[in-house]
């Protein structure tokens, strides 16, 4: 990492320059913009050349930890490789210059590519209807909850309003209850980190919507009794969710639609390795059991003999409606497509055990190093928790020095503080594009910390020492709010 | 290919170490009866070379037709650094910064790109960007209601003149949680919003107005007396607005005598592919007073424990991941990717080569409308000044004539029957400065060409 700062770019700026290369040649209009309606005072825009701007922003870029650079075990976020054939074939001239709102007849390709996605993920998912148009995983969540609420609707079950989670669920899940108009039931998790059955045939009834699982949950291990919790669910005459965020986990082993679930979110950016971008763009695709098929949001793409088209209110008019200016991330979903394309029959399936693999296999490192499992007696899916309480409480360290010590070390930290049941956590995700020679490394590091740990407690708590800023002060960031860059506040 | 690195000694040694024997004694607590048997519907794995032929066919068969298609997704030049930077794999492979020490390159991009876009549309503060444009103007709606305390209504004015797709997602999007939109028609002489037909709302409660500048129709609405009414009735503003018209029109913050509220659009323009409709990104602006009800991420500069400068993702007791069932929104994803692009393509082209696309495309579009209108079977649609994007009325249907065009490697626009079956045969084209002279009398040949044959029909 540079040990220099970077400047804001508009420190560079000076007034008259640009990058004039890039604008336009001048053209005179046949009739000006009305001068009452014109901008009087110029926007606060750099004036900078080609160079300094690709300077500045390649150094900022150089201040980043990524997939490409770093391992990035983040839990819940299947940072895996993102395969550059992904990106280079998504970004045909062809496919980049095309306007949405070009005829059909100048997109069969793409659609075709879509369409054919389409039946991957239902393929993979046991789901039967998919549609792409969801733009992020809480964009399908949305969608999928909205599918639900339409559904009971529909059938003239009003009462059913009530949104079921396990405490451990992904933020998300409430939040999405709660923009769908519905109300949010929290049940515990059981010792073994199962859903508590007792406390869910307690909680459903006659307001229940449905529930929203993650399987294998947030907890980094298998709902052993889903079809247990389906039958509780559906019987109660409520509908199952499942938030595709731990997908990578049983991808090609098992799939949600056999599981129970009337509806899904997939997030495309994670396992099927679209790029994070810095936190996006994703792609949330939706899939269906048949009772929620007519409510999928639209458009979506249909075939007719051998043309594609799209598919939208006259043909879903139960759909819960369009989510997107156009038909959401397409760039996105090229990239999933092509991935899945390459991964095949055999690859899908790979993906899951491999994934399952290095996740158990890091787990065996770090116990044999001494670290705490939170679910010892279980298996790891595709990622798992290791919590630091003892470390807390003996040595007043927390997971927060540990993830930023972990930067100094050079690797990416896992997720801390989620879930929230289990004091003190790492969720960790290696995934299976990683080598064991890197998982390693990893529980060498963490090893390092825990002796820094007992050694040097201070210097863990003022991590990291090697990093562009040191420790930022997060709570000033909130109180003395500096959101944009001000001319007169400089010296 | 599956991108997995494991030799087999390797595998062996890592089972060994876990003490199972296979990996699908991994999945042993899975009920056997769960487990997938098949998956023949997924086709046989393509290498590098075979998915590289396959996706340079179907790009080919979607060939490159001049577009003067508008309509939300414009077509504008970006220059060759935009992409080389934003997709270098440190920006590409990262993730939401979370670890703001490791991130600091992500975080300081979107701390220039929240100045810059606060300051196009004149406002104090901006988030992170949101989805599209479209979910971004039903995000505001949500906001609006939250922000605007005097109002109990939950009753948002939408003129029909603002984009029709982004009317649909702002139903769906904020329906279920019964914000109701009520619908202002539009002059039929003009293209836009009159006072007039607010008027039957004076007195009621209502929470927010939308305004879009320029509107659907690329017509520019009279924002000033429209902000003014709603200011004055306690209705807070919604501003929905095309960035690059920006460099040359008053920004929402200094509409009327006391501005817009919260301002939101659609960033494509800056720097973003059209790509079928996305990835994009949608801004959101808005005053300072108003900074805790914004969803999505926000940036700030803070200090570390040395005293010097960086930056952190903040305000996130708003977020999901803190506050769940009661924060603003769902929502955990910005549009990182395509905010490095517009801040990269922001800073190339600085306020006088934004305004110099602007004038540009400006005067293209009134280039292209003057070729057109010379045609005996074409007029103006509305006697309105307009930015970049224009209404043309036809003698016949449009469809058909759209068909023939296209047969001709031309996209001509936009058939605004569907939307809009009351405005006749409607056309919406539109020209930025990627169109030439010559595209343009290419296009207005082709397009009198295509109307003698239809009336010799």
């Amino acid at each position: 990492m540079p040990a220099l700062r970077e400047k804001v770019i508009f420190e560079y700026s000076r007034p008259g320059r640009g990058a004039r290369d890039q604008w336009p040649e001048d053209v005179a209009p046949a009739s000006p913009l009305p001068e009452a309606l014109r901008r009087k005072s110029p926007p606060l825009l750099p004036e900078v050349g080609e160079l300094e701007a690709v300077r500045h922003f390649t150094r900022l870029s150089q201040q980043n930890f990524s997939i490409d650079t770093h391992f990035y075990p983040l839990g819940s976020c299947t940072m895996k490789y993102n395969p550059k054939a992904c990106n280079q074939y998504a970004m045909l001239p062809e496919f980049l210059g095309r306007h949405p709102l070009a005829p059909e007849s100048h997109g069969q390709g793409v659609l075709a590519c879509l369409f054919e996605l389409q039946e991957m993920l239902k393929e993979v998912t046991g789901m039967r209807g998919v549609s792409l148009s969801p733009m992020a995983g809480a964009h399908g969540e949305f969608a999928g909850v909205a599918m639900i609420r339409a559904y009971h609707r529909a059938r003239g079950d009003l009462a059913r309003n009530e949104i079921i989670v396990p405490q451990a669920a992904h933020g998300t899940n409430p939040a999405t209850a709660t923009m769908c108009g519905c109300s949010v039931r929290e049940i515990p998790v059981a010792a073994d980190g199962d859903i508590d059955i007792d406390a869910l045939t307690a909680a459903v009834g006659a307001n229940t919507a449905g529930i929203m699982l993650t399987n294998p949950s947030t907890l980094g291990i298998f709902e052993r009794r889903i079809e247990e919790v389906a039958r509780i669910v559906h019987a109660a005459g409520g509908l199952l969710y499942y938030d595709g965020a731990n997908l990578n986990a049983i991808l090609g082993k098992v799939r949600p639609g056999d599981m129970g679930f009337d509806v899904i979110h997939m997030n495309l950016h994670k396992t099927f390795s679209t790029p994070h971008g810095g936190g996006g763009p994703g792609a949330g695709a939706v899939g269906v059991s048949t009772r929620l098929a007519p409510f999928l949001p639209i458009p979506i793409v249909g075939r007719d003999a051998d043309r594609y088209r799209w598919l939208a209110e006259n043909d879903l008019p139960q759909s819960i409606g369009r989510l997107s200016a156009f038909m959401g991330n397409v760039g996105v979903l090229l990239r999933a497509y092509i991935y899945m394309r390459m991964l095949g029959r055999t690859g899908m399936s790979e993906v899951g055990e491999y994934a399952t693999l290095n996740a158990n296999y890091l787990l065996a490192q770090l116990k044999q190093a001494g670290f705490e499992a939170a679910y010892p007696k279980r298996r790891a899916s595709h990622e798992f928790i290791i919590t630091l309480k003892r470390e807390a409480r003996e040595l007043g360290v927390t997971a927060m020095d540990f993830a930023k010590r972990l930067l100094d070390y050079g690797f990416h930290a896992p997720t801390t503080y989620f879930p929230l049941i289990v004091p003190e956590c790492l969720l960790i995700e290696p995934t299976e594009t990683e080598s064991p020679q890197i998982l390693d490394a990893f529980a060498a590091a963490m090893t390092a910390i825990a002796r820094e740990a007992r050694e040097a407690p201070e210097y863990l708590k003022s991590a990291p020492h090697n990093m562009p800023v040191r420790r930022l002060d997060d709570v000033r960031a909130a109180k003395q709010l500096d959101l944009t860059w001000k001319p007169t506040a400089q010296t | 290919m599956a991108f997995i690195p494991h030799t087999e000694p390797e595998v062996a040694a890592m089972l060994a170490a876990i003490g199972v024997s296979s990996i699908d004694e991994l999945f042993d607590e899975i009920p056997p009866s769960l487990r997938v048997r098949s998956l023949d519907g997924i086709p046989a794995a393509l290498n590098e070379m075979q998915i590289g032929r396959l996706m340079s066919a179907r790009a080919q068969s979607d060939g490159r037709p001049l577009a003067f298609i508008g309509a939300g997704a414009y077509e504008h030049h970006i220059p060759a650094a935009v992409w080389a930077l934003t997709t270098r794999g440190e920006f590409y492979s990262a993730y939401t910064p979370y670890q703001a020490e490791a991130s600091q390159g992500t975080l300081q991009v979107i701390y220039e790109y929240q100045t810059m876009i606060a300051s196009l549309t004149g406002m104090e503060v901006a988030n992170a960007s949101l989805y599209d444009g479209a979910s971004a103007l039903a995000e505001a709606a949500l906001m609006a209601v939250r922000a605007n305390r005097k109002s109990q209504s939950q009753r948002v004015l939408m003129p029909t003149s603002v984009h029709p797709h982004y009317r649909k997602v702002a139903i769906t999007a904020a329906g279920n949680q019964a914000v109701s939109f009520e619908a202002v028609p539009f002059s039929p002489e003009e293209g836009r919003t009159p006072l007039t037909a607010l008027a039957p709302f004076d007195g009621q409660d209502v929470t927010a107005l939308v305004i879009q500048q320029p509107n659907f129709f690329g017509v520019l609405e009279d924002v000033d007396a429209l902000t003014d009414w709603a200011r004055a009735r306690n209705i807070l503003v919604i501003a929905c607005v095309n960035p690059t018209s920006l460099a040359v029109l008053r920004p929402p913050g200094e509409w009327g005598a006391a501005g817009a509220d919260i301002v939101v659009g659609e960033g494509q323009p800056l720097g973003v592919p059209l790509a079928s409709g996305g990835p994009y990104f949608g801004f959101m602006t808005t005053r300072m007073a108003h900074v805790r009800q914004m969803p999505g991420r926000i940036v700030g500069r803070t200090v570390d424990l040395a005293g010097c400068d960086g930056f952190t993702l903040t305000l996130q007791a708003r977020e999901q991941h803190i506050r769940r069932a009661r924060a603003t929104s769902n929502i955990c994803t910005n549009q990182g990717l395509l905010v490095t692009a517009a801040t990269i393509y922001m800073s190339l082209m600085g306020p006088a080569g934004l305004a110099r696309v602007a004038a540009v495309s400006h005067a293209r579009t009134s280039e292209l409308v003057a070729a057109l209108t010379r045609l005996p079977a074409v007029r103006m649609g509305f006697a309105s000044p307009y930015f970049h994007e224009s209404v043309l009325r036809l003698d016949r249907p449009v469809a058909p004539v759209l068909r023939a065009l296209a047969d001709r490697g031309i996209l001509g626009g936009f058939d605004l029957a569907e939307h809009y079956p009351e405005l006749g045969h409607a056309l919406l084209v539109c020209a930025t400065e990627t169109k030439t002279s010559a595209d343009i009398e290419r296009y207005a040949s082709a397009f009198a060409d295509v109307m003698k044959a239809a009336r010799a029909a």
